[in-house]
């Protein structure tokens, strides 16, 4: 094992949960609901670490993911109904979800924008205005089903896909923070006036992020368009950016492993308060309370295990960050 | 040719007048100094230089190139650098990644190169943590390389943000009172490590200080501003012995009687 080429050694990991993200489904040792919560968690962990790239690295306030997922999910559902041959479909997938990021990105542009202009609330009320815009125009256009919604999508997402894209998120996500963007990404964070002042091109830096991010909230909508096969512009609601936010808080913001963690968490919860039937929508809002007032940075914040970040960067082994007095 | 080239700049804020009619030029390797009272307007000229601010008149040339419309990220990687009156570093990023955040514009990849890992992103990155860690060696800060910068003494946090602003390799370093706060001996210190920086990365500096002391040892000329006004420039001799420079810092003697029974200013 030890004397395998790093590259294929970081390969077995998920190699391995590919594998068994395939065979469990497959074995029928779970039940077809057990399987459905694994494949939303598995969304919202893309969801969680794309609104974390701008609410957690970044430092500002998006509340309006949702706006960005349903670009994704839609843009996907009309290629895989009107577009793409039914027969195609399974193999065309994954391209399918790539479109869909690709839209979900463009529409990135939209808050990206203004975001060279403005900032923190002021910027928070132009990625609201943005998801409302967004469901409006869902609403009102007639050829994508209007209010009711737009059907007929084969039910394309499996386990395998959707394990392969938060694998795909992860690796995407770490390899931007720990890089030269991404420090700029953070520096926007920490004092944006001295970002600007050390050679970061905060405009451009704003725009990757934005774009980043958008793209992944996209993909998260074409892989939920294809779980539930039926899609309306409510499921795109502020409630939904809301779920996101919940999901970011919790897990940690600026945290990639806080991330998974906070999605995990935040979906099986709302699974297990299934049977307090409209209460549960009380404990999304009542926990992000309840974490700003008593563990605003989550339960990871700005951290992650040394496995995740860049080798060479890492302190060395027991290294103490030396505390002031 | 003249490192940098001011010429009558004006700046207002609102109705107010920070700065008018300033002019300075700056020959290579020159060591100038830049002092007057508090709300003198010496940090509004710091930044009018990096585009912080946009001049409401006049001109900024540096290297001969007109710099004056120009965005901040790009005065900077330009080659005019700058630290902080009140310390701005990034608080919860790494000394390391402060410092290299300070080449974010050397850094000669792609964000697709980033985020597949790919071309020339590994070199870069080599090139750039080795670069950090040889000016953090330099400036002694090499044990808090992975420390939060929240974290450093006030001295060194002072020195980290030098670091930041010489990995650049910038031609020009703005200094806002890198002395503030610190005591004789740590001033003594500081003297001595711009007096080194300043010969060993070839560098002009323009240098905003109150410790008299720091700016009378290391400047060979010095402008002084009042109330935005150039009132004085020269050696620093001429300076210590200039009346409206007296004045602007002790205040002018009155006559006991005010003559004619005038009201007093």
């Amino acid at each position: 094992m030890s004397h395998a080429h790093p590259f294929l050694r970081r390969l077995i990991l998920p190699a391995g949960l590919l594998a068994l993200a395939w065979a469990l489904p497959a074995s029928g040792l779970l039940n077809p609901y057990v399987v459905l919560v694994c494949m939303y968690v598995g969304i919202n962990m893309i969801l969680t670490l794309s609104l974390n790239l701008v609410n957690g690295y970044m430092g500002e306030f998006s509340v309006g993911h949702a706006g960005f997922m349903a670009v994704g999910a839609y843009a996907a559902s009309v290629l895989t109904v009107w577009v793409v041959p039914a027969s195609l479909a399974p193999w065309l997938f994954p391209a399918v979800l790539l479109a869909g990021g690709a839209a979900a990105a463009l529409s990135g542009l939209v808050v990206a924008f203004p975001s060279f202009r403005t900032r923190g609330d002021y910027l928070a009320i132009v990625t609201l205005a943005f998801n409302m815009i967004v469901k409006s125009a869902l609403e009102n256009l007639e050829v994508l089903g209007g209010p009711r919604g737009f059907l007929g999508m084969p039910r394309l997402t499996t386990l395998p896909w959707v394990a392969a894209f938060v694998l795909l998120t992860l690796v995407l996500c770490r390899n931007l923070v720990y890089s030269n963007v991404g420090r700029g990404v953070v520096a926007i964070r920490e004092d944006e006036v001295a970002a600007a002042l050390t050679s970061v091109d905060t405009r451009r830096v704003k725009l990757y992020a934005f774009l980043v991010s958008a793209f992944l909230a996209g993909v998260a909508g074409g892989l939920y368009a294809h779980v539930l096969q039926f899609i309306n512009p409510r499921s795109f609601s502020i409630l939904k950016s809301t779920d996101m936010l919940v999901m970011v808080y919790l897990g940690g913001v600026g945290s990639l492993l806080g991330s998974l963690l906070g999605a995990t968490l935040f979906t099986v919860l709302l699974e297990v308060l299934r049977p307090l039937g409209l209460w549960r929508w009380v404990v999304g809002p009542l926990l992000l309370v309840l974490l700003m007032i008593f563990r605003p940075q989550g339960l990871m914040g700005f951290r992650d295990p040394r496995w995740l970040r860049e080798a060479d960067d890492l302190p060395p082994e027991g290294f103490q960050a030396a505390q002031r007095g | 040719m003249a490192v940098l080239e001011i010429q009558d700049l004006t700046h207002y804020f609102g109705g107010l007048c920070a700065l008018s009619g300033f002019s300075l030029e700056l020959s290579p390797g020159e060591l100038a100094g830049l002092i007057g009272p508090n709300g003198a307007g010496k940090t509004t000229v710091f930044n009018l230089i990096t585009g912080v601010y946009r001049p409401t008149g006049g001109s900024i040339r540096f290297l001969g190139e007109e710099i004056t419309a120009w965005p901040s990220h790009q005065i900077t990687a330009a080659g005019i650098a700058r630290t902080f009156q009140n310390i701005r570093l990034f608080r919860e990023m790494s000394v390391l990644d402060n410092v290299r955040l300070g080449a974010f514009a050397r850094h000669d990849y792609s964000l697709w190169e980033a985020l597949c890992r790919r071309g020339r992103f590994r070199a870069e990155e080599r090139r750039w943590r080795e670069e950090a860690l040889a000016l953090l060696k330099r400036l002694n800060l090499t044990r808090y390389a992975h420390t939060p910068a929240r974290n450093l003494p006030y001295g060194e946090q002072r020195r980290l943000e030098i670091a930041r602003a010489l990995i650049s390799r910038p031609r020009l370093l703005l200094l806002d009172e890198p002395a503030a706060g610190m005591n004789d001996a740590e001033a003594e210190a500081l003297m001595a490590l711009i007096r080194e920086i300043q010969a060993d990365f070839n560098l002009t500096i323009l240098l905003i200080e109150h410790q008299m002391r720091v700016v009378m040892g290391l400047c060979r000329r010095i402008t002084v501003l009042d109330f935005g006004v150039t009132i004085a420039a020269g050696s620093p001799e001429e300076i210590r012995r200039h009346p409206r420079v007296l004045e602007a810092y002790l205040g002018r003697e009155e006559p006991l009687v005010a003559e004619g029974g005038g009201s007093r200013p």
